[in-house]
């Protein structure tokens, strides 16, 4: 299921402005990579671009190569729709569909990819559910609307909504930004649950986030507002807030940025 | 409807432009003018005063217009009623003059109805797909010129409507109407009609669909746009396409809004006269009732309209306030679930 990511001198640009540039990077699969960096230095630019959702702000486009296991995501001819399919996507504020039920929130993804099957759908959501650990909190009530639970349940229902459909990454920006910290840690549990079968990419401001739940993790930095923003440095987690190499990492990461 | 009561309090707030836009801008250079704290802060709570005593004498002159409106039509139609030999609400002759006149309003409530529920039928897809790619399918170099095309129709006036529905329209579609007659007749609602087709309730309800698409585009546009760019992401990420999307979460937020704006678009048919009195062929008196929407007729707005020239006795013109207050009713009806239904929305998105 889980595949390797492999980007290669990626630029990005909102209309005439280069937000994010040159960034080359590896994400091994069944891992965890934590994103960081002052706000504002292309974090979420980056992210959205690994499954070409930037392309629904108007003017945005990209230079430079983005492979899922060798197959560039930007090849002529592949369509955007079949890329978010497989690479799926957690967003800072909890967005389940608020007219669904929870049951129909978890199996939308497959619904539109035509499963009908209700017996099937029945299954997924149990598992989708149990692998977001939400189960044992919504099993009573699937037929709820999803936007009457509390933000930390709405988030892992988009969880269990994007794990619903078997993605091979998982992309989240800021998961656990609107939670409170019970709500934070439970999210975290699950990250590490799930790195088992997917490649996870998370954005993070909370540097022990990133030190808990990531195996590797890059810092994004930018030389000053309105620069583009750049990809400092990456590597082992332990060793960018142990041992990082460079002084601007350092900085970063025990606060004493800017 | 007496003097008294109303005279006071019509003439005060009932025109709150000027003397009340004059009070506001007599008390506007205190807050930012000179002047000491405590002077200040009493005008503005003085603006205030002004601003809530104003607002609450518009709102109370609306609610009084309406309901003086409502005394008057039943006032003045009781009467006529009280001699009327026929039954009010089955009825289909029209016959006010003479000691014993004999109306009723089956006949104009049914070619109001269908005529308007055909309008809808026609409009509201039309609407909603045309400002579904106004919002969601467009470039931006086209979205804004060709709404405000849309919006220009609404400023076309009925008589033009009237015209053109009568001289292109109704030309234009007979072949049509033949079409549906001659294959779906065995439908009351198909079945041939006593007039020329450049004169039926099928030609009227297209026309009414077009007076009533900008409204319905205008207040579909509206809600579609307002969708929040993360229901619509949440959708895209899972790998919608564009319709899906939509689907997904364009229409099941714009929901609520597009019904409201069928509702107030319905009121507007259903109170439309000029151009169905100049349309729709009435039809003689004693004619055999018809389901047809290839029949004549009257609604209840042309059917008052046309009857001006009687409105010579109050006995006379009672009978056509009667009628009147029937579309008064059901209009508020109409508007009243819109209402409801904007009022549950709100609720919904709080
Ligand atoms: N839709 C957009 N249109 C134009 N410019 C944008 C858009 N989104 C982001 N940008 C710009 O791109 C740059 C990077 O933004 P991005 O949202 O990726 O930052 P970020 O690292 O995620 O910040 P934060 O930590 O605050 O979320 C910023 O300069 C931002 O102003
Ligand atoms: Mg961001």
């Amino acid at each position: 299921m889980a595949k390797r990511i492999d980007i290669s001198d990626l630029s990005i640009y909102y209309g005439a402005f280069k937000a994010v540039e040159d960034v080359t990077m590896s994400v091994p699969p069944r891992s965890v990579t934590a994103f960081i960096g002052p706000s504002g230095c292309g974090k979420s630019t980056v992210l959205r671009t690994l499954n070409r959702m930037h392309e629904v702000i108007p003017g945005a486009r990209v230079e430079g190569k983005v492979l899922l296991d060798g197959q560039d995501l930007y090849g002529s001819g592949v369509d955007p729709v079949a890329v978010r399919r497989t690479i799926g996507m957690v967003f800072q504020r909890p967005n389940p569909f608020p007219t669904m039920t929870i049951r129909d929130n978890v199996v939308a993804g497959l619904r539109l990819n035509g499963v009908r099957d209700k017996k099937r759908l029945d299954e997924i959501t149990e598992q989708s559910l149990r692998g977001a650990n939400l189960w044992n909190e919504v099993k009573d009530r699937l037929d709820k609307p999803g936007a009457g639970l509390s933000g930390g349940q709405q988030q892992r229902l988009c969880i269990a909504r994007a794990i619903a459909v078997s993605p091979e990454v998982l992309l989240m920006d800021e998961p656990c930004s609107a939670l409170d910290p019970i709500s934070t840690l439970a999210i975290e549990d699950l990250i590490n649950d799930l790195k088992t079968r997917f490649t996870i990419v998370i954005v993070t401001h909370n540097m022990q986030q990133a030190a808990r739940v990531s195996d590797q993790t890059a810092f994004f930095n930018l030389a000053a507002t309105g620069k583009p923003g750049k990809l400092v440095e990456m590597d082992s987690t332990s060793t960018i807030f142990n041992n990082p190499s460079l002084k601007a990492t350092e900085d970063y990461i025990s606060g004493r940025f800017g | 409807m007496s003097p008294p009561t109303s005279g006071p309090a019509v003439a005060g707030p009932s025109f709150p432009g000027d003397p009340v836009t004059g009070e506001l801008a007599s008390s506007a250079p205190g807050p930012f003018g000179p002047g000491a704290e405590g002077g200040r802060r009493g005008q503005g709570r003085l603006g205030d005063r002004l601003f809530g005593g104003a607002a609450l004498g518009s709102g109370l002159t609306v609610v009084l217009l309406v309901t003086l409106i409502g005394v008057f039509l039943v006032s003045q139609a009781l009467p006529a009623l009280a001699r009327n030999q026929a039954n009010f609400f089955t009825s289909t002759e029209w016959v006010v003059s003479g000691d014993s006149p004999r109306f009723g309003i089956a006949r104009l409530l049914w070619v109001t109805v269908l005529s308007s529920l055909m309008a809808l039928a026609i409009a509201v897809p039309l609407g909603m797909a045309v400002a579904l790619f106004l919002t969601q399918y467009a470039p931006r170099w086209l979205a804004r010129p060709a709404a405000g095309a849309v919006d220009l129709l609404a400023a076309v006036p009925s008589i033009v409507f009237g015209l053109w529905g009568l001289r292109v329209l109704g030309p234009l579609t007979g072949g049509t109407q033949d079409f549906l007659r001659d294959h779906l007749g065995f439908i009351p609602l198909f079945s041939a009609g006593s007039v020329s087709s450049t004169t039926t309730i099928f030609l009227a309800g297209i026309v009414l669909a077009i007076m009533i698409l900008p409204i319905i585009t205008a207040l579909s546009r509206d809600v579609f746009n307002q969708t929040p760019t993360t229901h619509k992401e949440a959708a895209l990420a899972l790998g919608a396409t564009r319709w899906e999307m939509i689907r997904t979460a364009v229409l099941p937020f714009g929901k609520p809004g597009v019904i409201s704006a069928s509702m107030l678009g319905l009121g507007r048919a259903l109170g439309e006269t000029v151009a169905v009195m100049m349309l729709v062929s009435s039809l003689p008196a004693g004619s055999a009732w018809s389901w047809s929407l290839f029949g004549g007729g009257e609604t209840f707005a042309s059917k008052i309209a046309l009857g001006a020239g009687e409105f010579d006795t109050p006995e006379k013109t009672g009978a056509y306030i009667a009628a009147g207050l029937v579309l008064f009713v059901l209009t508020f009806i109409v508007n009243a679930i819109a209402r409801v239904v904007i009022e549950r929305r709100k609720a919904f998105t709080e």
